[in-house]
């Protein structure tokens, strides 16, 4: 078997394209959340409260593709053997956790406002909160496991089953109780605010793209430094 | 006549935790007492009211399991890595597959009989009816628990190998049984104190399911786990 575990080449700064992809993240962002303001009405019974619609939906879909992504790429590092793939599963773990968290808050406040409760047990948001966690886990994993080759490892079986549990939780408390509407997506919503939740997933989608890519390129700048140190500490140059 | 050989060997695996088990009797002692107070505690949280506490019987059951079982898991390794003694199993020819088996095995058969002991206790001390239902009851036991040892055994191979071991376990673990718990306690609840929408049934497929897929998946996966 090929092990790629040797020290990665990796540049002391971000690659130019990082920053130019920054900019046009930002600028899809602004565009597509003054456009959610600007062109959609007030919900009739939700009035502005219903903008919330084009963060939380956005950053729910891109959660689930970044837990997809955990998925797959954790399939390939175990085919594969190189660390790169275990790097980027790593970065879309993280991504995926934050815009899981992010879309629990706004869903919360959302649902503060409409419902009149925090939160409710309801599948879906039951499910967010369940990927959380499990994601959480994965990463505390991470963090508890030193040795590179073996953390990579173990994190990738970790990311497969997590993701092979997904439907099996949504089914289980789907069936446990329901009292969520009809998931927003462009067919399901008014055609007032189709557009701007297009531009918002496209939006978010950069983001995503962005967050990934400089998340990767910071882990891997880390087991440089990690392994540059062992190196020195080996040599008996410094000590560590 | 392989797979004979392997069934064999994982068989072999069972025995040797087993009887190291029973030789110190130390945790299973440990588990069994926690759980007893672990459904006491419960009673103290909830209690006095016995209607009250009958309704909650069922979540408070398996909880009581999940918390009590957990500790089983790292077990079954720690053993093994104070002496060194992981890498001489992985040395022996052979599959490492029936390594997962064996000791698959062994927490079940760990983990059942503490609830042997804890589900009457808990039939006493919650005033549950325990003789109409235990046919269904073993039954749903069998394969909550069945899906609980496997996803704990799996999970323990790593969290057993880290600093942080008694409380990476459960962050790991709990957060994917929650399917489990849901089908588990409400098959059990319907068992306990009655079934009117007839929903038990579904509870115990979700259950077989989710034993299925998980059963293969960390079949499949434990090499990539355990390889040192």
């Amino acid at each position: 078997m090929n092990d790629r575990h040797d020290i990665l080449p990796a540049g002391r700064h971000a690659p130019r394209w990082h920053t130019i992809l920054g900019w046009i993240t930002l600028l899809a962002f602004v565009g597509a959340q003054a456009t959610g303001f600007a062109i959609s009405a007030p919900d009739r019974d939700m009035g502005h409260l219903q903008k919330i619609m084009y963060v939380h939906v956005p950053a729910a879909w891109m959660a689930m593709i970044a837990f997809f992504v955990v998925f797959i790429v954790s399939l390939i590092y175990l085919w594969r053997r190189d660390e790169r793939y275990d790097l980027l599963a790593a970065a879309a773990a993280e991504v995926g956790v934050v815009l899981t968290a992010l879309t629990l808050a706004l869903g919360s406040i959302w649902g503060r406002a409409t419902w009149g409760i925090w939160w409710t047990w309801d599948p879906r948001l039951t499910t967010t909160a369940i990927l959380l966690v499990i994601y959480a886990g994965y990463l505390a994993l991470r963090a508890f496991a030193e040795e590179p080759e073996r953390r990579a490892r173990w994190s990738a079986a970790v990311g497969i089953l997590g993701f092979l549990n997904v439907p099996i939780v949504y089914m289980s408390v789907r069936w446990w109780r329901t009292i969520h509407q009809v998931q927003s997506s462009p067919s399901t919503v008014d055609s007032a605010y189709v557009l701007g939740l297009r531009l918002n997933a496209i939006a978010f989608l950069l983001l995503f793209l962005y967050l990934l890519a400089i998340r990767y390129h910071a882990s891997r700048a880390e087991r440089v430094a990690e392994a540059r140190l062992e190196e020195a500490a080996l040599m008996g140059g410094i000590h560590v | 006549m392989s797979l004979r050989r392997e069934v064999g060997r994982a068989a072999a695996v069972a025995w040797k935790d087993l009887t190291a088990e029973r030789r110190t009797k130390a945790n299973f002692n440990a588990v069994v007492f926690l759980a007893v107070l672990i459904l006491l505690l419960f009673g103290f949280a909830l209690g006095p009211d016995a209607e009250a506490l009958r309704a909650a019987a069922a979540g408070v059951l398996w909880l009581t399991v999940l918390f009590g079982g957990v500790l089983a898991f790292n077990r079954s390794y720690q053993l093994e890595l104070e002496n060194g003694a992981l890498e001489a199993l992985l040395l022996y020819p052979g599959d490492r597959k029936a390594i997962f088996l064996g000791k698959v095995v062994a927490n079940l058969a760990f983990v059942l009989l503490v609830e042997a002991l804890v589900v009457p206790l808990a039939a006493i001390l919650y005033d549950l009816p325990l003789l109409r239902p235990l046919p269904g009851l073993a039954g749903v036991l069998l394969l909550g628990t069945f899906g609980f040892v496997v996803l704990g055994t799996f999970y323990a191979a790593m969290a057993s190998r880290v600093r942080a071991r008694e409380v990476l376990l459960p962050l790991l673990l709990f957060p994917m049984l929650i399917p489990v718990l849901v089908a588990a306690v409400e098959a059990t609840a319907a068992l306990l104190v009655g079934d009117p929408m007839g929903e038990s049934g579904a509870w115990v497929r979700l259950l077989a399911v989710f034993d299925l897929i998980f059963f293969v998946a960390s079949v499949l996966a434990f090499e990539y786990v355990i390889e040192e």
